[in-house]
């Protein structure tokens, strides 16, 4: 049943291009679809393992400066991939090291001064980020020889790294290291006391965290053309937490489904109404106050009740 | 020679504004246990609230006051209405004050439009003042003499006045302090009104040098969180310490690595933290 549903969620997004109709649609699903790779990414940290971040965008916002730096640098793409990854994780060793000196509210004042840090660099080092102008790329990558200017080509290259990311993350989640990062966040008395390195298994979240979320920031970059301080700031973090927050943490499906709905609310609602951030801080607090365990979970209850009737 | 004192009485007055900011944090913060994301919107629409005011003929003075007593107002309703039904769910807070500051952003951007407000220094503090010798401009010395009054103000408040003794009492043990008779549940609206009160009176006086723009609120309050953490959650002089040290790296930096301004000001926080989690003044970690 699962896996019947998982091949008809797969097929219905492979041939997404192909019925639907105007590039404009096209390029939002390809939004979603590295947002949603962002998402499960902040999910292991702020969901799995309890650690509330507000700072991940600077991660994000890392891996796109750091692949634009090197690909105007003149370096090809697998360079750039791989030189761009390598920086945000040691960035992201340096952030964890410093973030885990706290936990719980401790570990969220951090993250948001990293991350202002970060949006700092990007908006006054202007020597190194060009400032508020941003840093421009001249085209798409095209790794292995295939182009990915046209919208349809990149989605589906996106659609392929999404689905690594999936399957990566239900592997995560299954796995003992998994199940050790849940107990670090329910018990972490007990699971020192049974002998887990605590610590350890926090950081080593921390990295496999901030890993997808530089895979999304590269996409942007690739998806946009151009990075500014925008990218990093304190809102692109929020927005990252409300994804996961309002699809439901701790779950697989539900960053996915947050990254759907913030980033369609987003397009969709920015064509009618001026006002985006008045309705991302209301949906936010409409979220928190009435459905604290996200959008999936809150659903998925509301069906098991009306299938009991 | 005259260019460094000049940054030291501008460091001294950024980091007075920054103690009546972060004082209020770092009493919610001790108290209350709420991480009150809202607290530079709180700044920036008490400087907005004193130019609305102002340009209806208020004098500057009561439009601090009036101005930082509508903060107050609206900090209290926040807290009865939204905070209190979150108690106990830190994360939940946290949600919920940043979700409005983006709110409280985005109206104030509506209401009072994307240009930058200025507010004229009040009649009598124009002009400098001549000390040792050199000028400095009054209106900051004046600053600087308002948070001195403001910290011995509240220094009193809280270590010699009974509903100071409770809220000690309350951020020390809140159970046990509900079981002696004091009402928690009162003293957190009190406390909260009272930060409120002191970020948007801050962001007024703060008016004539700063002046108000979209994108305040997002300025002050990671200065106010690198102070609380740098000085110390719930210790009033861990709030004045760390104000006085944010506002010298903040100018120094400015001035001699304006393109790393903020990444002076981070890292003696980053420091603090790997060396005393607590901060300076702190009694337990964050």
């Amino acid at each position: 049943m699962r896996r019947l549903a998982a091949i008809v969620a797969l097929a219905i997004l492979a041939t997404l291009p192909l019925w639907v109709s105007g590039t404009y649609y096209v390029n939002i699903a390809s939004q979603v679809l590295f947002y949603a790779i962002f998402a499960l990414g902040v999910n292991v940290l702020a969901g799995h393992a309890g650690l509330v971040t507000l700072g991940h965008a600077g991660l994000f916002g890392i891996a796109a400066y750091a692949a634009a730096k090197i690909m105007n640098a003149g370096y090809g793409h697998l360079s750039v991939a791989t030189g761009a990854l390598v920086v945000t994780l040691m960035a992201a060793g340096i952030f964890a090291v410093l973030a885990l000196r706290g936990t719980g509210l401790g570990f969220v004042m951090i993250t948001v001064a990293l991350g202002q840090i970060v949006w700092g660099v990007a908006y006054r080092w202007i020597s190194l980020t060009n400032g508020d102008n941003g840093i421009t790329i001249t085209g798409r990558p095209s790794p292995l020889g295939l182009s990915l200017t046209t919208p349809t080509r990149f989605y589906w290259a996106t659609l392929i790294v999404f689905v690594v990311a999936v399957v990566s993350m239900a592997i995560f989640v299954a796995s003992p290291f998994g199940a050790s990062v849940r107990g670090t966040r329910d018990q972490p008395r007990r699971m020192n006391a049974l002998g887990y390195h605590v610590w350890m298994i926090r950081f080593l979240a921390f990295l496999f965290s901030a890993f997808w979320s530089g895979v999304a920031g590269l996409l942007y970059l690739y998806y946009n053309q151009f990075v500014s301080p925008q990218a990093v700031a304190l809102t692109a973090s929020a927005e990252a937490l409300l994804m996961v927050i309002a699809g439901g943490s701790a779950t697989l499906l539900g960053p996915i489904a947050g990254a759907g709905l913030v980033v369609v609310m987003k397009n969709v609602a920015s064509a009618y109404i001026e006002r985006w951030n008045f309705v991302l801080g209301a949906i936010f607090v409409a979220i928190v106050v009435f459905m604290a365990e996200g959008l999936v979970p809150g659903v998925a209850r509301l069906a098991r009740r009306a299938r009991g009737r | 020679m005259s260019l460094w004192a000049v940054l030291a009485v501008n460091s001294i007055t950024l980091g007075g504004l920054l103690f009546l900011l972060s004082a209020g944090f770092s009493l919610i913060f001790g108290l209350m246990k709420i991480p009150n994301l809202t607290h530079g919107s709180f700044f920036m629409l008490g400087a907005y609230f004193a130019t609305s005011l102002i340009a209806r003929g208020f004098n500057f003075w009561a439009a601090a006051l009036v101005g930082g007593l509508l903060v107050a107002a609206f900090g209290g309703i926040i807290e009865r209405l939204i905070l209190r039904r979150l108690a106990g769910a830190e994360l939940a807070q946290v949600l919920v004050t940043l979700g409005l500051s983006f709110m409280i952003a985005d109206v104030c951007l509506m209401v009072w439009t994307g240009d930058p407000i200025r507010i004229d220094t009040p009649a009598g503090l124009r002009g400098a003042t001549s000390l040792l010798g050199m000028g400095f401009p009054t209106y900051r010395l004046a600053i600087s003499l308002i948070a001195v009054i403001f910290a011995a103000g509240l220094w009193a408040l809280l270590d010699r006045t009974r509903l100071g003794a409770m809220i000690r009492a309350g951020v020390d043990d809140p159970a046990m302090a509900r079981v002696v008779g004091i009402r928690v549940s009162r003293l957190f609206t009190v406390v909260f009104c009272l930060g409120a009160w002191l970020a948007g009176f801050a962001g007024v006086i703060g008016g004539p040098i700063l002046s108000v723009y979209p994108g305040l609120d997002q300025e002050m309050l990671p200065l106010a969180l690198v102070v609380v953490i740098l000085g110390g959650s719930g210790s009033l002089l861990g709030s004045l310490v760390g104000s006085l040290i944010v506002g010298f790296l903040y100018n120094f930096g400015q001035a001699m690595f304006p393109e790393l301004a903020y990444v002076v000001l981070f890292l003696p926080m980053l420091i603090v933290l790997v060396v005393r989690p607590q901060g300076l003044f702190g009694r337990q970690a964050l």
